[in-house]
């Protein structure tokens, strides 16, 4: 759900150069080390995951030595190379409908082609499929149809809806137990590797570093100009955490060299870096809901760019994990905070607490308003967020705006309607600007 | 004197507005927004500043009491004249191209041919130019290339036939041709044909060249005063092409919001439903836009939709609206989808229900789907003003009547005649705006 690295391909010989930060570029080699890691598993003997990224226990299966796959992530890397639209039309053509997610679709139709990952790498087909979060009931599904395909093992840890906005202690407890008595198991043995709790506290440990400057990254955004876009450059950030690098050195190294990156921009004024360049004049400040488009990532970030928009902060960049009020793994409490983790990511919040979360987003970065980018795959992100849209208007007085795209299906992104809503919205918050000085 | 003026650039016609330093509307022009948005925008203001001037004629001619009583139908002849003059024009125009083109064509030995029919297409053609014209006559569209176009084929086949030359041929001239004369502007001549046309009208209503030095006069002096433009703004779908910097463009949203708020100053709610998209927006006391919505990924219930029906039923698009109209009983069209609801049309018929039965059915399906985009947007709140081509249709109006009625009980509905101008009006206003209460002056037109 949050990696791209955007490679050179048709497209980009016809525009000019990506730009990007130092920290970027390592981002990448990041993820390319995690698609060969996967490719080499079967010939080093090691026993492959499959896991998502919302509430995912990356410690937890490291513990027991998995190479660890993303199908979301796989599925966005392909909607950024321009791989999805055949492999999400392989898949109708397979059976699968028109309002199945495209994220599965995608998936689907790679697996169909032969195993072969978003780098060219092979991709093995996983050993066991672990479903950390159950918030998201298209999941469980794609997970079925994983499991009906190579016949693998599948452990699910059902994890409570925050129906009433907080972690009941019963809550957490029953996650727990979950581990205790059936994933830790379940691990155990398909990976023949004895579980070691403080192996599982060494690694939360580094995610707690890696954590605490990625906070800090993401809230260097409450700057003016911010340094950082909070929403397209943070897809960018959050890539080693919420995948399979939360927990390692690597990550914990990525976060500061990151974070020393961005505190540096923030001393020069320098506003964020885009692959057009930089930006050199922040005009409106943005809180984004909802998942970006991937197919046409770097077109839609342009007409941001374009019109000297940044998104200072954004609910996506939360979707592994939510750290900016406080939760950190705790070594100490590792059990108890896996489940905190899987209790308290985005998608498991209710309306109430995701209306909170983003009109305090608008207040603390000093937010112009709020866009809403609905799409058509996520039923997770989507519902409710007309709902939304209405109360943070109400509540906040800022102008509010709706658009709709989808994740992977390139055919859901109409860039002349997105663009016109866009510059529509734009020109509205700088009119309400001018007749609120006069 | 200074003027203000608004360009919207729409998928299928170009629309101008010129208003003056007292916000008073001078003039509107209407163009097919054609391939080239450049020329389209050209046009559209060019036609815009002529019917500002028949505007200020009228205001002269009308506080001199030169043509007291005879004033509208001196006018009226005026500017028909003044259109024949243009026409004829761009006749010769088109004439002098087709023959140039003739030379690059390869018809080989029928090239003579060609020629001589040509002349003898545009001789005739000059000769019915006046008829066209007339008082009354009926001209299915005000464009050249449709006047023309209809012309040509109709004459050119009989004189292809008399003269033993191949119609292809001159049709092929033709297409080569029309787009060329089609994106020329003729700005420089329009003094003159106005006073070739003023000479004609003398002509044609002698009575009236009793009085002519106290109605040329007043009508010199108007094409005396250079209508400067002081300050223009572009807006709608072709905007990005438009050789304006960002700051001389706007949001169609924006300017349909401000060009209701003008229209109407109590409008709170606009519904606008045009022929690829349906916007609901929500403006403050001032016309400022508060929040809209528009429908996304699927035109569903956009004006097209009415278009593809009057294709399926084989009716001009301006008939849906009356038939339906004389429905007796509702008939449930469950679909907004363009395609589907043509199936689900032909399904009613099968049935035996009356065309006009599922027309008021159609037509209540557009609005429905209107009515879920203006929810989304906020509701509906007092005065409420429609806009766009589907407002002239009057079944949409009674459906969308009822639906307000029943879902936001009653309130004002505002709908314009001249509500196909609403985008270039905010526009022209924006223009007025920025220079009146910013103060800003205009940037010098970038080339394209």
């Amino acid at each position: 759900m949050s990696t791209p690295t955007p490679i050179a391909g048709p497209e980009s010989r016809r525009k000019p150069e990506v730009q990007k930060e130092d920290a970027m570029w390592l981002q990448k080699e990041l993820i390319n080390k995690n698609y060969m890691e996967l490719a080499r598993a079967r010939g080093e003997g090691r026993k492959v995951s499959a896991t998502f990224v919302p509430g995912n226990l990356n410690e937890l299966l490291m513990c027991f030595d998995f190479a660890r796959s993303l199908p979301e992530t796989n599925a966005l890397q392909n909607g950024m190379r321009k791989k999805s639209g055949k492999f999400i039309m392989d898949a109708e053509r397979d059976g699968q409908s028109e309002d199945v997610c495209t994220y599965v679709k995608a998936d689907l139709g790679m697996m169909m082609g032969g195993e072969i990952g978003p780098t060219g790498d092979p991709l093995p087909t996983p050993d066991v499929l672990l479903l950390s979060y159950t918030g998201c009931f298209t999941f469980m599904k794609w997970f079925e149809l994983i499991r009906h395909k190579y016949g693998c093992e599948t452990v699910m840890l059902h994890v409570p809806y925050q129906g009433d906005g907080k972690i009941a202690p019963n809550m957490r407890d029953y996650v727990v137990k979950q581990l205790q008595e059936n994933v830790i198991p379940t691990l155990e043995r398909v990976s023949g590797v004895k579980f070691d709790i403080d192996r599982l506290r060494e690694y939360m440990k580094e995610s707690q570093k890696a954590e605490e400057d990625l906070v800090a990254v993401l809230q260097s955004a409450k700057n003016r100009p911010s340094p950082i876009d909070g929403y397209f450059g943070a897809v960018y950030y959050i890539g080693p955490i919420f995948t399979a690098f939360r927990g390692t050195p690597e990550a914990t190294q990525y976060y500061r060299v990151l974070r020393g990156e961005i505190e540096q921009r923030v001393r020069e004024g320098k506003g964020p870096v885009t692959p057009e360049g930089e930006l050199a004049e922040e005009k409106y400040r943005l809180v984004v809901e909802g998942p970006p488009n991937w197919t046409s990532f770097r077109d839609f970030w342009k007409m941001f760019y374009d019109e000297g928009a940044v998104v200072v902060t954004s609910t996506y960049a939360k979707v592994g994990g939510v750290y900016d009020f406080g939760f950190r793994h705790d070594p100490d409490r590792p059990l108890e905070s896996l489940a905190e983790y899987c209790l308290g990511c985005y998608t498991n919040l209710n309306l109430p607490s995701r209306i909170d979360m983003i009109c305090k987003y608008i207040e603390e970065y000093q937010a112009d308003g709020l866009l809403i980018n609905s799409i058509k795959s996520c039923n997770s992100f989507s519902a409710g967020q007309l709902l939304i849209l209405r109360e943070v208007e109400k509540r906040t007085g800022k102008p509010a705006a709706f658009i709709e795209t989808d994740l992977v299906d390139p055919r859901y992104f109409s860039a002349a309607n997105v663009k016109n809503r866009l510059e529509s919205y734009f020109q509205m918050i700088k009119q309400k600007r001018t007749a609120a000085a006069h | 004197m200074r003027c203000f003026i608004g360009i919207d650039l729409g998928s299928t016609t170009t629309k101008a507005v010129v208003i003056d330093e007292n916000q008073n509307v001078l003039g509107r022009g209407i163009t097919n927004s054609r391939s080239n948005y450049d020329t389209a925008a050209a046009i559209a203001k060019q036609e815009a500043l002529v019917n500002g001037r028949f505007h200020l004629f009228r205001q002269a001619l009308a506080s001199s009491g030169a043509l007291n009583g005879s004033l509208e139908g001196f006018l009226a002849q005026l500017e028909r004249d003044f259109r024949l003059e243009q026409y004829l024009e761009q006749l010769a125009d088109l004439e002098a191209t087709c023959q140039r083109n003739v030379g690059t064509a390869k018809f080989g030995d029928a090239a003579k041919g060609v020629t001589a029919a040509l002349e003898e297409v545009f001789r005739r053609l000059s000769a019915e130019a006046p008829r066209l014209f007339a008082p009354g006559a009926n001209r299915k569209s005000d464009f050249f290339r449709d006047i023309a176009g209809s012309q040509y084929l109709a004459v050119g086949e009989t004189v292809a036939k008399e003269a033993g030359v191949r119609y292809d041929f001159l049709l092929n001239v033709f297409d080569r041709s029309i787009i060329e004369v089609e994106n020329r502007v003729y700005g420089d001549s329009i003094r003159r044909h106005l006073l070739d046309a003023l000479e004609r009208t003398f002509r044609a209503l002698p009575e009236t060249a009793g009085r002519r030095d106290a109605v040329a006069e007043p009508i010199r002096g108007i094409l005396d005063v250079p209508m400067e433009e002081t300050y223009v703004i572009g807006t709608g779908y072709g905007r990005a092409r438009l050789p304006f910097s960002k700051e001389h463009i706007r949001s169609e949203i924006l300017c349909h919001g401000l060009g209701a708020h003008v229209m109407y100053p109590g409008t709170a709610t606009v519904l606008d439903i045009g022929g690829q998209d349906t916007k609901a927006i929500q403006v403050d006391p001032h016309g400022i836009v508060e929040s809209f919505q528009m429908n996304d990924r699927c035109a569903a219930g956009c004006g097209r939709y009415l278009g593809y029906i009057a294709d399926e039923m084989n009716m001009g698009l301006h008939e849906l609206g009356p038939l339906a109209m004389q429905s007796t009983k509702n008939v449930r069209i469950n679909s907004t989808c363009t395609v589907f609801a043509g199936a689900e049309l032909r399904d009613r018929l099968a049935l035996g229900e009356k065309r006009e039965d599922i027309m008021a059915g159609l037509h209540r399906a557009i609005i429905l789907r209107a009515m879920s985009i203006l929810a989304r947007s906020g509701g509906i709140r007092n005065e409420f003003t429609f806009t766009g081509g589907v407002a002239k249709n009057e079944a949409a109006v009674k459906a969308l009547k009822e639906l307000v009625a029943e879902n936001y009980g009653e309130l004002t509905l505002n709908i314009n005649p001249d509500s196909i101008y609403t985008g270039a009006l905010g526009g022209a206003t924006f223009a007025w705006r920025a220079v009146v209460e910013e103060g800003k002056v205009a940037e010098r037109r970038e080339k394209a």
